[in-house]
């Protein structure tokens, strides 16, 4: 049970949406400007760095949904999502992505943790201010979306199946703003 | 120097906002939302949540600058917020929002650091669920800050006085432009 009156048919941040309304609509509109653009960074490569620090912030709802859009975007390699979590330094992805998730890793455990060497061999990969800038944002935030999550208490089912339908919709109809928590 | 080429002649947040302007209109609307309300928790008691968090994620520059912020909402205790951020265990706050920040500290770890029983203790104080969800949001929101604003290498350039002068000028006129 959530530590506070949630719908509890509603899953993670969906109760929590459906809970407080107000709050909910620019958090969404937040979504859609973090990880609904090909600009610079991809829709994929966003949804990647958004299921990394979740997984690293060990939050079971967040890794889940954004790990379903990451796998609808890489639909090439059905696994890459796990292995990336697992050992991304070794997963199939360019080398700019593991400087940039190298990056990312470093703001999960707090700002002060980026040092610039790190954002220096991101350049040298061919990563641009703007891809630098993104993946600290949405590192960042997901620190953010973890915690209201977990720190609410809200249960996250075990049901791949539902993720993935919920996925798909996300990267087909709605995006996150045009999304209901229902 | 900031880690990427930004107008760091912008202070503090507004610096990232006016590089990557399509995240301020729901920044600023999420701010408005969650630390502009009297709903629950007060102006004045969002903006400590705030600079506390801020403080325990040693974030110079949020909690410099919401120091200043909600200091203004509480002209009869001049020496509250650095009494808060030294301990806020002693200080002259209720026994509600001290449960509430008890909540906040342990968000500012990790959403799992938050227990059934801290829960427990803050409705017994008379939290809602309202002012629960906030206080989660806003520590959880300023988790975020921190890091954006740090993870970036910006380094504030305030002084006491422009920290004082702005601080007053965002209770004044909130979060909006």
């Amino acid at each position: 049970m959530a530590h506070i009156k949630v719908d509890e048919q509603l899953p993670g941040i969906r109760g929590l949406m459906d809970f407080r309304p107000l709050t909910a609509k620019p958090l969404n509109a937040l979504a859609d400007a973090l990880l609904r653009t090909d600009e610079g960074l991809s829709k994929g490569e966003r949804e990647l760095i958004a299921t990394f620090v979740s997984s690293l912030n060990d939050c079971f709802f967040c890794q889940n949904i954004h790990g379903a859009v990451a796998g609808y975007y890489h639909p090439e390699d059905e696994d890459l999502v796990d292995k990336v979590k697992r050992d991304y330094k070794n997963a199939p992805i360019t080398e700019k992505m593991k400087a940039l998730l190298s990056i990312a890793a470093n703001v999960q455990k707090g700002g002060k943790f980026v040092y610039e060497q790190q954002v220096e061999d991101a350049r040298a990969l061919g990563a641009t201010d703007i891809e630098i800038h993104d993946t600290v944002l949405i590192a960042a935030a997901f620190c953010m979306f973890n915690r209201y999550v977990d720190g609410l208490g809200t249960f996250a089912p075990d049901n791949p199946g539902m993720y993935r339908e919920r996925a798909r919709k996300i990267a087909e109809e709605t995006g996150y703003g045009g999304s209901s928590p229902k | 120097m900031a880690y990427i080429s930004l107008d760091e002649a912008l202070p503090g947040m507004r610096g990232l906002l006016s590089y990557r302007p399509v995240i301020a209109p729901p920044l600023m609307s999420l701010m408005q939302v969650l630390m502009r309300s009297n709903e629950g928790l007060s102006m004045g008691e969002r903006e400590v949540i705030a600079t506390y968090v801020s403080s325990l994620n040693d974030c110079y520059n949020c909690h410099s600058i919401h120091a200043e912020v909600a200091q203004c909402f509480y002209e009869s205790q001049p020496d509250l917020i650095s009494q808060i951020k030294a301990d806020f265990r002693s200080a002259e706050i209720s026994d509600k929002f001290k449960a509430l920040l008890d909540i906040a500290g342990s968000v500012q770890k990790g959403g799992k650091y938050v227990t059934e029983a801290q829960v427990s203790k803050a409705k017994e104080e008379g939290a809602t669920d309202l002012e629960i969800h906030d206080t989660v949001l806003i520590a959880a929101l300023f988790c975020f800050y921190n890091r954006y604003i740090d993870g970036l290498g910006i380094v504030s350039k305030d002084t006491p006085e422009s920290l004082k002068q702005r601080g007053k000028m965002m209770a004044e006129q909130g979060y909006g432009h």
